[in-house]
């Protein structure tokens, strides 16, 4: 491997690769690159505590969200209302089995995912206990996270609504205001993540 | 601006490379791929093959958005008859309907983004293939909003999928999802693709390299 060293003082760019000092952000604060202004670290955010309430919080909803209807319609004393996955199987049911898949996995699936991979990593720690495996699944979360589109999806929704008020009755079921939520919690976690931070934790715990 | 000087200092040059899951700056020899000795994440100094890579999935992405835009993506059947629906004339039927803040955000999410996009990219891709020391800053700033706006474009495929759930009374109206959703959904991922694909850092490479 010839000589591969750590060097801990200096952070290099991963969008322009320029190499600059580290510095020490704040609580709430972000180090951005000095020459094209990428965030190249975050200061301390919400204690851990906190953030894996808001976890926990974000599973409770997603629950609630997939359990209830988003949209309920009556027309003609025929009555149908759906779910997110109501409408993907809908679709798989008439051979779009790609576009179902995708439909799941970006709005259901990814969300899921992160949400039970972060509460993974951040409850251990609350009881001074690293989770095993963590370097795996930081990285797997690292991957996941650009395809995550659950916001797209309420706005999906609002559509459908738009187009539907003609057609029907349409009534909004508690779903969706669980998934309005649902995205404020996201959007959250998704501030409050700090990779390297947690990584930190984490190795910590394990050598302690 | 920052002083010029500032601009040798290039990871390439320095051989140092940041991890981007444990943050853990590594130094190595030269080689073009590492895992890093913190975390194990295999680490590029540029992405492989990224041009190739990202021209790859952005040709297929344009061959998929023509169909995407000329086939139905979805059909309508009621009793008067069957009606098929593309992208287009879903804005249509919403900017006609009154909702034009709704037609906005799906002309912008369905059509503009996709097509700006695939526009997008292939200048970014040109502008590195060409070696253009133009702008790297506001080329940098394109290529991070392209991978923002990126994931918008689903929104087409989210209300084809309720609309196809909800309408479903067998004699009065049907709604069938059409061939076009697929050809959409594909541009969306494609394109989604290329974008991770190509490595912004090559923008700046061609500056350090006339330095060099």
């Amino acid at each position: 491997m010839g000589d591969i060293e750590k060097v801990p003082a200096l952070v290099v760019c991963h969008d322009c690769d320029l190499v600059q000092r580290r510095g020490k952000p704040s609580r709430g604060e972000r180090a951005q690159c000095a020459r094209c202004g990428a965030v190249l670290q975050r200061g301390p955010g919400m204690s851990l505590q906190a953030r894996a309430a808001l976890v926990l919080t974000g599973l409770v909803v997603f629950v609630l969200a997939n359990v209830f209807p988003l949209v309920v319609m009556s027309a003609q004393g025929a009555r149908t209302a759906t779910t997110l996955v109501g409408a993907a199987l809908a679709l798989w049911r008439q051979g779009m089995a790609p576009v179902a898949f995708l439909v799941i996995a970006t709005a259901w699936f990814v969300p899921l995912a992160e949400l039970l991979v972060l509460g993974y990593l951040l409850f251990p720690p609350l009881w001074r206990r690293a989770p095993p495996g963590f370097e795996r699944i930081l990285r797997v979360l690292h991957y996941l996270h650009p395809w995550g589109m659950a916001e797209v999806f309420l706005m999906g929704v609002l559509v459908a609504l738009v187009k539907l008020a003609h057609l029907a009755d349409v009534v909004i079921g508690q779903g969706l205001w669980a998934f309005c939520v649902l995205i404020l919690l996201l959007a959250l976690n998704a501030s409050q993540f700090d990779s390297e931070g947690l990584w930190a934790c984490c190795r910590a715990l394990k050598t302690a | 601006m920052l002083p010029r000087a500032e601009n040798s200092l290039a990871g390439t040059t320095l051989r140092l490379l940041s991890c981007p899951v444990c943050g853990q700056t590594t130094r190595h020899d030269g080689a073009r791929t590492l895992a890093c000795p913190c975390c194990g994440t295999s680490l590029a100094v540029r992405k492989p093959d990224s041009l190739s890579r990202a021209w790859a999935w952005l040709v297929a992405a344009t061959l998929c958005y023509i169909p995407a835009n000329v086939l139905p993506i979805m059909e309508t059947r009621t009793l008067f008859g069957r009606q098929d629906n593309t992208i287009l004339s879903g804005v249509v039927y919403l900017w006609l309907d009154g909702s034009w803040p709704l037609a906005l955000v799906v002309f912008i999410a369905s059509i503009l983004v996709p097509l700006l996009k695939i526009l997008c990219l292939s200048f970014l891709m040109l502008s590195v293939h060409f070696r253009w020391r133009w702008a790297p800053l506001q080329r940098t700033r394109l290529y991070r909003l392209l991978e923002a706006v990126g994931p918008w474009s689903m929104l087409d495929i989210y209300v084809v999928a309720l609309l196809v759930a909800l309408v479903q009374w067998q004699s009065l109206a049907m709604i069938q999802a059409g061939p076009g959703a697929l050809a959409f959904a594909a541009v969306v991922v494609l394109t989604m693709l290329s974008a991770h694909a190509f490595d912004p850092r090559l923008i700046w490479d061609a500056a350090e390299e006339d330095r060099a």
